[in-house]
């Protein structure tokens, strides 16, 4: 199962990983802060020394690449994606329209590259090994090929919607990481962690435009935002809904925000003004049958 | 005094009360009845919010949901404007879209009045003056620079927070705003919305501390704030 083989891979590097899961988004926020502050040639160095001080003598160490790997396998999965579709658009498999949609996909593609690097070198340079790139299989069919999304890379407006879900999810996925507490002790990394966070809400409000422009698999009535309305996917497909679920609610925090203090505020409004997060364990259910 | 409708203060103070929007020109200034009916409560805080250098934001945690608050406000009365004068050449969906964006700022700026309740600040007159809301180009304009500026605030806050329930609060929001920001770049110039003025070389965006952006922000606000008492690390 793929999510077995993520989590023996983190357990190679950090044996009591099963005991950990909850403590992934304190890593993330280890992370996070890091970058804002330094150029890239310095974070990983400044990363492992900071990871050394910090959890010197302690097991530790391993939850932070623990936490890193799991970001940098969510990242893998991005980068990959974009690759092999912009692949398919310059071989002429797959039809993304020149111009305009091509280059957003080329932009989004890179900044996907460019975090899965940012990782790798921060793992490798504090001292960890980062995990393998998987093999994926983005029919999201565990290896069969014959997944919900089969034809993904020939289909544009397939292709479409399983990048914004990929980018919904990944939203959701930093957010559900930065609260873990070690990560909230750590400013630089867990500034880092945020703003990868915003660049795949940059990708997801992109993407979800390039949907409502193409129309395809939108479902009738919908109307495609940058933002999520409630819990609608937007996606003519219920193998995407778990990414979704739970981005209905209306409260925050015990204060209820539909028509708040006499404002007009609808449900729909309400929901959309609000992203939530999902946990480690909702995304890896989430992504296991992309990776084989 | 007037009260409509009490902030709960459900985050900060179990029994909050009479928090939120002054009476001031901010809310007049809208004309905009809904908005008008939020929240006549004018009890806010103390007087000791006032000083030469504007309010005080105050200090740790609320100090940091209080700059999240003027912010909000901020772009709240912006999106209010600019629906309730809107420029000429927007088609309706773009018009839909500037509303739920409006919509989405007025649920934040309210989220933040309540959850802070008596420790809110009140409510700011902005001065937007430098904008013209009949002309498209300075209307985007502007809301590229809200945006962009509330994305880089947010993430340059989240490590100022200690309380993780209100560093979730702010992910939440965050998100939405990086949202708002990539689709107003888009409609300035399709293709823009995660260019290399707002996403670095690593890929990481836009990050600024509260004292980078309060210099920003102190231009659109005729009520001018101070965030001398905020955690800096």
């Amino acid at each position: 199962m793929n999510v077995k083989n993520i989590l023996k891979e983190i357990e190679k590097v950090d044996p009591v990983v099963y005991d950990r899961l909850d403590t992934r988004r304190n890593t993330m926020k280890q992370f996070a802060g890091l970058a804002g502050k330094l150029a890239l040639v310095t974070v990983p160095f400044a990363l492992g020394s900071m990871f050394k001080k910090a959890y010197a003598g302690e097991n530790r160490v391993e939850t932070v690449f623990d936490v890193l790997n799991f970001a940098l396998t969510l990242e893998y999965l991005e980068a990959k994606f974009y690759q092999m579709g912009n692949a398919a658009a310059v071989g002429g498999t797959l039809a993304i329209p020149a111009g305009a949609a091509q280059a957003a996909i080329q932009t989004i593609g890179a900044h996907e590259t460019a975090h899965v690097a940012f990782l790798k070198s921060a793992i490798t340079s504090s001292g960890g090994t980062p995990v393998a790139e998987p093999v994926f299989d983005f029919t999201a069919g565990n290896g069969t090929g014959l997944g919900p999304f089969a034809g993904v890379f020939i289909n544009y407006p397939l292709f479409l919607a399983v990048a914004q879900t990929f980018e919904d999810t990944g939203v959701r996925a930093y957010k559900g990481q930065a609260t873990d507490s070690d990560l909230m002790m750590n400013n630089d990394v867990l500034q880092a962690a945020l703003r990868i966070h915003s660049v795949e809400a940059r990708h997801a409000a992109h993407i979800r435009q390039m949907r409502k422009t193409n129309g395809g698999l939108v479902p009738a009535g919908v109307n495609v935002k940058p933002w999520i309305t409630l819990k609608q996917s937007g996606i003519d497909s219920a193998a995407v809904q778990a990414s979704y679920d739970g981005e209905e609610i209306t409260n925050q925090a015990t204060i209820e925000i539909v028509n708040i203090n006499s404002q007009v505020i609808s449900a729909t409004a309400a929901s959309e003004a609000f992203d939530e997060p999902l946990t480690k364990a909702q995304v890896l259910a989430i992504v296991d049958p992309f990776i084989v | 005094m007037p009260e409509i409708k009490p902030g709960s203060g459900k985050l900060l103070t179990p029994a909050g009360n009479a928090a939120g929007i002054s009476r001031r020109k901010f809310l007049g200034y809208t004309g905009a009845a809904a908005v008008v009916a939020i929240g006549i409560s004018s009890c806010d805080k103390d007087d000791d919010n006032n000083n030469s250098s504007g309010i005080d934001l105050g200090s740790g945690d609320v100090g940091i949901l209080n700059y999240a608050y003027a912010l909000e406000q901020l772009e709240a009365a912006f999106y209010i404007k600019v629906l309730l004068t809107p420029y000429a050449g927007g088609s309706v969906t773009e018009m839909a879209l500037l509303a739920d964006i409006r919509d989405h700022e007025i649920a934040h700026r309210e989220f933040f009045k309540n959850a802070l309740g008596s420790g809110a600040i009140p409510g700011l007159t902005p001065d937007f003056s430098a904008i013209n809301f009949s002309d498209r180009t300075s209307v985007l304009a502007a809301a590229k620079a809200f945006e962009d500026t509330g994305v880089s605030a947010y993430n340059g806050a989240g490590k100022l927070i200690t309380t993780p329930a209100y560093l979730t609060l702010a992910g939440k929001i965050v998100s939405v705003e990086a949202r708002h920001a990539a689709w107003i770049r888009d409609i300035i110039s399709n293709g823009t919305f995660a260019d290399s003025t707002a996403v670095d070389a690593q890929g990481l965006d836009l990050v600024a501390t509260p004292a980078q952006v309060l210099v920003i922000a102190n231009t659109y606000l005729a009520t001018k704030i101070s965030g001398n008492n905020l955690p800096t690390s």
